[in-house]
């Protein structure tokens, strides 16, 4: 297909339909309005569903109802519209429900700001609501990749029967970049080829989502068979990416999203004065690369390890868990909706080799 | 003439063989019957699909033998629309308690149907919090002793109970709103037949429909069952008059 000059926040939709995801439910909220725009007017060309909610809270609780039937549905939203969602975050994980949620994170906490930031890593990562589950969290540096990642995200909440949170940032949202989607979009789902969707109990028995199980012994099986799944997702799903990752490289930089795009700048620049580093950048933040993050902080050549974060450091805590001590780590981050450049990340890079400006 | 064996009463197809939590005396059984019946009645059993509120009733699906989702609590409205919205060729009913749909649910329920959202809800008034064990719900009746208000509502300081039925009807969008009980045989006939018009209006896609059903919780009003009913009839209707309120065919202004 040819590509396109798209948007990110009008990419993301158009990805969502070529994924066979066209039952919509939003609240309106900066910087991703323009996906529920977007919508309003595309959606009814493929026959699909647009609701816009009251709120969040009613946001999370139609996709928990939507999802029930077994087809595709997803929400957009930023940082505090995703807080009012956890409560149905959490029962959708415990009800073994697939869904998409995006958050185009910006600033907080509480109101925040409107611009971009990644502050917003523990609530994705760690669960973020009440009860013993994680959502699949995607991080995409491009808009390229946000409609990849989009796509992947449906297949992953799918196949996992799992929320799965796509989370981009006010650049991913605001930023035109060159796209391109399949030549063949999915078909939505067909409810009747699966076991466990709300399909009317005809000619069989009914069938029951809920994560309410008052035998202590039932709850606790309904928490191995998420911590099961879990397993294999980390055994399965894992993904990430090297950038300039070299035997010369003496710090690696960790970051993700679009931060992960200033720091390629910044290692391109320094390449030119002579310093090497090079790039991790964990695509799925959960499940983390922890296996290939251990292996390359562990190399010789390596002296420390740099996180960069538009936050004041959370996925940091995950390197330092995964790295288990071999490297020295330092933390470079900006929040607030104020963005590293590449001169504050080289500088970082020089003071931590004793190089000085 | 009767024969000694034909059978004059007999368990509804739409409830389960399962034998209900509910404590003796409570009316939340009837309640299940009375849906129950009307789906089989409508021939819609197989493509309904139930919302179970948190309450005492969130075991409903145990009960009724159609498939069910289980909403958050006071949510069932929302995940009603999102079900319905998906799937508008099949049957979606929420059964919500007082506490979850006056209280923590008011959003949902009213935006629900304000958006005419084509879904029945069976409003469950027990004036009480069953599940958590009786403290004051937003349809406590003023003066009425509960565990959080032991000396009785006191109207000065958390207002009056909350007329739902009263309060949607405000609402410019067309619906079907009723008010029944079910504390006598005769209330029980009429309470059927408004949710059969409930059900029905859903099925031709007319609009949003709501019964208000007046219940008792001979536990938490510390009572007898016998005593619950009476009290229902002397204290109840007063405040929550029966009737229906709105119907699409008798619109006004
Ligand atoms: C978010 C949340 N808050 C509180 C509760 C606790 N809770 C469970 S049931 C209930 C009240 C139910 O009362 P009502 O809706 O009137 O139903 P009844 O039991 O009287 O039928 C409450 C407060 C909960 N489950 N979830
Ligand atoms: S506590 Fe009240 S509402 Fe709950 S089952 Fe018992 S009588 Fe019914
Ligand atoms: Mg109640």
């Amino acid at each position: 297909m040819a590509k396109k000059l798209m948007k990110g926040n009008e990419a993301i939709g158009e990805a969502a339909i070529a994924a066979g995801a066209i039952n919509y439910f939003a609240y309106p909220i900066t910087p991703q309005s323009e996906v529920a725009e977007y919508m309003t007017w595309r959606l009814p060309e493929v026959g699909g569903v647009f609701v816009q909610a009251e709120s969040e809270v009613a946001v999370g609780n139609m996709l928990l109802g939507a999802a029930s039937t077994g087809k595709r549905v997803f929400t957009t939203s930023s940082s505090p519209g995703i807080s009012l969602m956890m409560e149905a975050i959490s029962y959708m994980a415990g009800d073994h429900l697939p869904v998409v949620i995006v958050n185009i994170t910006r600033g907080g906490p509480g109101l925040g700001g409107i611009l971009p930031a990644q502050s917003d890593y523990f609530q994705a990562v760690k669960a973020g609501g009440h009860g013993d589950y994680h959502s699949i969290v995607l991080a995409p540096a491009s808009v390229q990749e946000a409609v990849d990642l989009m796509i992947l995200a449906f297949d992953l909440a799918d196949t996992y029967r799992t929320p799965v949170i796509v989370m981009g940032d006010g650049m991913i949202g605001q930023m035109m970049e060159s796209v391109e989607f399949p030549e063949k979009y999915h078909d939505p789902v067909n409810p009747e080829t699966k076991d466990w969707p709300l399909t009317g109990a005809k000619g069989r028995k009914p069938r029951v989502i809920k994560s309410l199980f008052l035998d202590p012994k039932l709850l606790e099986k309904n928490s191995f068979d998420l911590a099961a799944k879990y397993a294999v997702i980390k055994a399965k799903e894992v993904r990430h990416e090297l950038y300039k990752v070299s035997n010369k490289n003496r710090i690696l930089i960790t970051a993700y999203g679009t931060m992960a795009r200033i720091c390629q700048t910044a290692i391109d620049e320094l390449e030119e004065e002579g310093i090497s580093a090079g790039l991790f950048r964990p695509i799925t933040l959960y499940p983390f690369p922890e296996k290939e993050i251990y292996q390359e902080a562990a190399k010789k050549n390596i002296e420390a390890i740099l996180t960069v974060e538009m936050s004041m450091g959370q996925m940091i805590e995950d390197v330092e868990r995964f790295i288990k001590g071999t490297k020295p780590i330092e933390f470079y981050g900006r929040t607030g909706g104020i963005v590293p450049t590449p001169n504050e990340v080289k500088d970082k890079v020089r003071q931590m080799l004793g190089a000085g400006k | 003439m009767l024969i000694d064996n034909d059978v004059i009463f007999s368990r509804t197809k739409g409830l389960t063989e399962n034998i209900t939590h509910y404590c003796p005396g409570c009316t939340h059984g009837v309640i299940h019957r009375l849906v129950s019946e009307v789906l089989v009645e409508l021939g819609v059993q197989d493509r309904t699909v139930g919302v179970a509120p948190v309450g005492c009733s969130v075991l409903a699906y145990n009960y009724y033998a159609v498939d069910f989702v289980e909403a958050a609590h006071g949510r069932a409205p929302a995940t009603a629309t999102g079900f319905k919205r998906v799937r508008p060729d099949m049957v979606v009913f929420t059964y919500q308690g007082d506490g979850d749909m006056a209280s923590i649910g008011m959003g949902e329920i009213v935006h629900a149907a304000n958006r005419g959202e084509k879904f029945t809800t069976i409003f469950v008034n027990n004036a009480i919090y069953g599940m958590t064990g009786g403290q004051m719900a937003p349809t406590t009746l003023p003066g009425h002793k509960t565990t959080t208000c032991p000396q009785g509502r006191d109207v000065t300081v958390v207002g009056y109970p909350i007329r739902m039925v009263e309060l949607l009807s405000g609402l410019r969008t067309p619906a079907y709103l009723a008010r029944v009980s079910v504390h006598s045989p005769m209330h029980i006939v009429a309470a059927k037949k408004a949710i059969r018009r409930a059900f029905q209006l859903q099925l031709e896609g007319r609009c949003f429909s709501l019964v208000e059903v007046l219940s008792t919780c001979p536990t938490n009003w510390g009572i007898t069952p016998t005593a619950a009913t009476k009290w229902l009839a002397d204290n109840m209707i007063d405040y929550y008059p029966l009737g229906i309120y709105k119907d699409p065919d008798q619109e006004v202004g």
